[in-house]
């Protein structure tokens, strides 16, 4: 049977990883490198990258970023944050990335979508939809949850999944940053409504959460930051108890 | 040890030679016949759609070539699938090589199954060292049916062909290179095959 996966997210700026990182083994806490390598490691069943630099070099230090980690890891990590043609998707796959995430620049122009997955398979095109429950609608928000639009965020999942997206990442403004959940309620309908793999974002505070987001919100796969880097949780304890609960893992 | 990877345009390919780095081995890319026919081992990977991916094949003449191969030869996910009979995707004729169709998983299920999922019923050296229900990496939309050449199987929605081996020819439709120190393990037995190996 297919198993649930765990996924640590790394924001990355400038190749160095940005949100502080408790980790006292690492020899140098701004290495994503050393830190993936200690996640793939730990059980960890995926990585994401996320890269938040806005500089002219962004693109060549974001390639570099993605080899190294090709060169030294040993299981599947995305790569996202303002990929937004097919030159930027080809020299991160050339590199090694096995997924891209495409978010704002899908929702400018929703075409990407279908170029993407016609030229480098659906299985490796990941689409990142930020959303916001306002006046009891989710609506979907760009550039990283902060601009609203209008649109309705069901809808435009099955768009994506309909121009061929593999996977759709859903993060949850409602929730993110608040460490009291998942947006289960929403994640449940995304993934009884679309035959594609959903990952659940934001909200993560502690393990009983996963185990609502895999159980209740249906969700294919869990990501999560501050509590791996801050060691509240470690990715061991979360698969031991989430099998207790049920949940098939890989451990 | 002379390692090819077939270098045909498709798929990330860049992961396989890494993996091989870190068994200690060097791994070349290449769409040369020359090449790929003296090496002691060949990989012929393979990310995307099946007719698009065998067009790119056959425009490089590697389609003819690769069926004649007497060296051990590994087929990653979708290059394991197009050395099969017919793969339903695209409606495209395979090499021939392993006699099985590749078809597309049930709708009721997830496409494409993306994550870790068990690998059972092992029989081949391919193995060595893993244990029954061992976890690999997957990421596919279509599978290969079970058959006489199975050599592993696992089960979403259907029970089917994740490892397959004909002759010198091994088929596996995990990620070897992406299914952490277990894959590393397969992949280091693929290197260390010996000529004439047989189905256990």
């Amino acid at each position: 049977m297919l198993t649930k996966r765990i996924i640590p997210c790394l924001d990355i700026k400038d190749g160095r990883t940005v949100k502080g990182v408790n980790f006292i083994d690492l020899r140098d806490a701004g290495d994503p490198v050393e830190l993936a390598e200690i996640y793939a490691k730990s059980g960890a069943d995926e990585l994401v990258f996320l890269d938040i630099s806005a500089t002219e070099e962004k693109r060549k230090t974001l390639a570099n970023l993605v080899r190294r980690v090709a060169e030294k890891v040993n299981i599947p990590f995305t790569v996202g944050g303002g990929i937004s043609s097919v030159e930027d998707v080809d020299i991160l796959l050339k590199n090694g990335a096995d997924k891209v995430s495409i978010n704002s620049s899908a929702v400018k122009n929703p075409d990407l979508i279908n170029e993407l997955a016609a030229k480098f398979g659906s299985q490796c095109i990941t689409v990142a939809i930020d959303a916001k429950q306002v006046n009891g609608e989710w609506l979907v928000h760009l550039v990283g949850g902060k601009v609203p639009t209008d649109i309705n965020l069901f809808q435009w999942a099955k768009e994506v999944e309909e121009r061929g997206a593999g996977e759709i990442l859903f993060t949850s403004m409602n929730n993110d940053g608040t460490k009291e959940g998942f947006a289960n309620e929403a994640l449940a309908v995304l993934s009884s409504e679309l035959n594609i793999p959903i990952i659940a974002s934001g909200g993560a505070g502690n393990m009983q959460h996963f185990c609502d987001t895999f159980i209740e919100g249906k969700a294919d796969a869990a990501l999560a930051a501050s509590v791996f880097h801050f060691k509240e949780i470690e990715i061991k304890d979360l698969k031991e108890e989430l099998r207790r609960n049920g949940v098939e893992v890989r451990l | 040890m002379k390692i090819v990877i077939i270098d045909y345009g498709a798929g990330n390919i860049q992961s396989i030679k890494f993996a091989i780095k870190r068994l200690g081995y060097e791994a070349i890319l290449s769409s040369d016949a020359e090449e790929i026919k003296s090496a002691d081992k060949v990989i012929f990977p393979g990310v995307g759609e099946a007719s698009s991916a065998m067009k790119m094949l056959k425009s490089t003449g590697l389609d003819k070539v690769i069926p004649t191969l007497k060296q051990p030869v590994l087929g990653i996910c979708l290059g394991m699938q197009l050395m099969c009979t017919y793969c339903e995707e695209g409606d495209t004729d395979g090499l021939g090589i392993f006699h099985a169709d590749v078809v597309k998983f049930d709708n009721q299920l997830k496409v494409p199954q993306i994550g870790w999922n068990k690998i059972y019923d092992l029989r081949s050296e391919l193995f060595t060292g893993i244990s029954e229900g061992e976890f690999v990496y997957l990421v596919h939309s279509f599978y290969v049916k079970e058959c006489a050449e199975t050599i592993a199987s696992t089960e979403y929605g259907v029970e089917y062909t994740s490892a397959i081996q004909k002759d010198n020819f091994y088929g596996v439709q995990f990620h070897p290179e992406k299914s952490s120190d277990a894959g590393e393990k397969i992949l280091e037995n693929f290197l260390k095959v010996t000529q004439s190996n047989t189905v256990k």
